[in-house]
């Protein structure tokens, strides 16, 4: 039973955060079962500004559907880290991307930092399917979203012919969120 | 089981509910320019149109999008079009121009903040009263809104449902948080679904007058090409559908554009309430805002706070009566909306001195979270 749970991607425009964030709605809400809503914030520019996209997972009916406690934040960007880390939860998650964000916020949570653009880079070929690898991260890190609803949810929004591409992205995010969560305990 | 007899479920932006919701209430022409944050209804019916034999034009501007979308209802096509602050401006002549015709259409305001381009990726409710006024002389209009993208498929489809039957350009007013969600929408069996089509002449072509005044004030709009033939104008005109001077049927005219609506406001208003029962204050709340409303209403009845909530999916005509009732047992109204204040003197009109209005006013760009609404609620009790 999930009461709420709140997942906020944050980074930059143009970093498919927004795609990511409907892709763990429509995990959890239609392949999972529970109810989602996913919304977003962006800045009238196509590139760069701070971005994020919010998704709430309920077993609930969803009444409010922006995030209130942030139970996860994922910041791919120092500025979006900085903006959007004010109402993390009290032992909430933080990942960053640890190229990008060197200031972490004070607080009283679990920060993963992972270099994820490099990881997409290097291990998957494609600083485009950055946002995939985050999504595998989250689904191993987090545990809210089923690793086969995920795949489900990819496959099923991201475009013709990049199937094979997305799924080694999420693979190699799962498999990073693994090492993560070994070395925590 | 056959396929309409079924329901489905999809994930859904609110945008693309509203597209999908025109396309079940028989919707086959948009033209549109579109503009952040509604582009997605553009996009979504630019795809779907076709392929159900219907037409998406994506016109010069905004103004002949509209004027597309009159022509194209006139043949009888269920026509609409969809934009966001800018855009409706420029569309208000036009759209007076439908309302003085009384040509069915449905015109979507996905709203963003402020005037002029002011924020296009932001939320707000600021065209609220612009949909009911914008255009210049005495007429009514329909305006809807919603909160969730459920709604918004089911108030799509009632957009059109009521611009049918009552002859009548429908606002349907959503905001960028509503538009831009993502989430669970269930499409109910196809054969459950009821939809309005305009009437027809009941009598012969000689003896058909398209302006006619009937007991319930609604006009009889032959479709083009039917071998019926009237005059369609914005001068005032008479049952004939030519323009007038005589200042007895001028009268008629304008008097019964806005009775029509007036008089079956009973039919046309909808309006939820919780947990008003025993409420000592009472919070209102529409679009977006309705859903941080609601969990604000939640929160307070956990701590023992008598406060119920009044939501409703109809903007204009405002449901007084409803606001009146309401005031006699609270003693305060709160207002929470994205602008400054704009329905809450629909709320001061109903109220009647019975109660105070509160307004809770938020033009920043952000949302209005629950929490605000809450503090509201505490320092009126």
């Amino acid at each position: 039973m999930i009461e709420r749970y709140e997942i906020r991607l944050s980074g930059s425009g143009g970093q498919g955060l927004i795609l990511g964030g409907k892709i763990i709605a429509e995990a959890a809400a239609i392949f999972d079962g529970h109810n989602a809503v996913q919304t977003q914030s962006y800045g009238p520019e196509a590139r760069g500004g701070a971005s994020k996209a919010e998704v709430v997972i309920s077993d609930n009916e969803i009444d409010y559907p922006k995030a209130i406690q942030v139970d996860l934040l994922l910041a791919l960007t120092q500025e979006s880290c900085t903006k959007y880390s004010h109402d993390l939860k009290k032992s909430g998650i933080l990942i960053v991307d640890s190229d990008a964000v060197k200031e972490l916020p004070r607080g009283d949570f679990k920060v993963y930092a992972v270099p994820i653009i490099r990881l997409a880079i290097e291990e998957v070929g494609k600083a485009v399917v950055t946002n995939i690898v985050a999504l595998g991260i989250i689904t191993k890190i987090s545990g809210i979203v089923t690793e086969e609803a995920m795949r489900k949810a990819i496959l099923k929004r991201v475009p013709k012919g990049t199937e094979e591409l997305n799924m080694k992205a999420f693979e190699t995010g799962l498999k990073k969120g693994e090492e993560l969560l070994a070395k925590g305990k | 089981m056959s396929e309409n007899s079924e329901q489905t479920m999809l994930m859904m932006q609110g945008n693309e509910a509203c597209a999908e919701g025109a396309i079940w209430a028989g919707c086959r022409f948009f033209a549109g320019y579109p503009i952040t944050p509604s582009s997605e209804i553009a996009e979504y019916l630019s795809r779907k149109l076709p392929l159900l034999g219907g037409k998406f034009i994506q016109m010069e501007d905004e103004i002949g999008s509209m004027g597309a979308v009159i022509g194209a209802s006139l043949v009888g096509l269920k026509s609409m079009t969809a934009t966001s602050g800018p855009g409706f401006s420029l569309k208000q002549e036009n759209i007076g121009y439908a309302a003085m015709a009384e040509v069915p259409c449905v015109i979507v305001d996905v709203q963003r903040g402020g005037p002029s381009t002011g924020m296009p990726t932001l939320p707000a409710q600021m065209d609220v009263q612009q949909a009911r006024w914008g255009r210049h002389g005495d007429h009514s209009i329909i305006v809807l809104t919603a909160s969730s993208a459920q709604e918004t498929f089911e108030q799509t489809i009632r957009a059109f449902n009521l611009s049918e039957k009552y002859m009548t350009p429908v606002v349907l007013l959503l905001d960028e948080i509503v538009g831009h969600s993502t989430e669970k929408v269930v499409l109910p069996p196809k054969d459950s679904v009821e939809i309005v089509n305009r009437k027809q002449p009941e009598v012969p072509p000689e003896e058909y007058l398209p302006y006619r005044e009937t007991e319930d004030l609604i006009p009889v709009l032959a479709t083009f090409g039917t071998g019926y033939r009237y005059n369609v104008t914005g001068l005032v005109h008479d049952e004939t559908g030519f323009p007038t001077n005589d200042p007895e049927k001028i009268e008629k005219q304008i008097i019964r554009l806005s009775g029509k609506i007036e008089k079956h406001r009973d039919d046309i208003i909808q309006y939820k309430t919780f947990m008003m029962d025993d409420a000592e204050v009472a919070v209102f709340a529409y679009g977006s805002v309705a859903r941080a409303a609601l969990r604000a209403v939640k929160d307070s009845r956990e701590m023992g706070i008598k406060v119920g909530l009044i939501t409703t999916t109809v903007l204009w005509p405002f449901p007084y009566d409803v606001i009146l009732e309401a005031a006699k047992s609270v003693k305060a109204i709160i207002v929470p909306e994205m602008n400054l204040g704009q329905m809450a003197r629909e709320v001061e009109l109903g109220v009647r001195n019975q109660a105070e209005v509160i307004g809770v006013n938020r033009v920043d760009g952000n949302p209005i979270p629950p929490v605000q609404i809450k503090e509201k609620i505490k320092e009126v009790v």
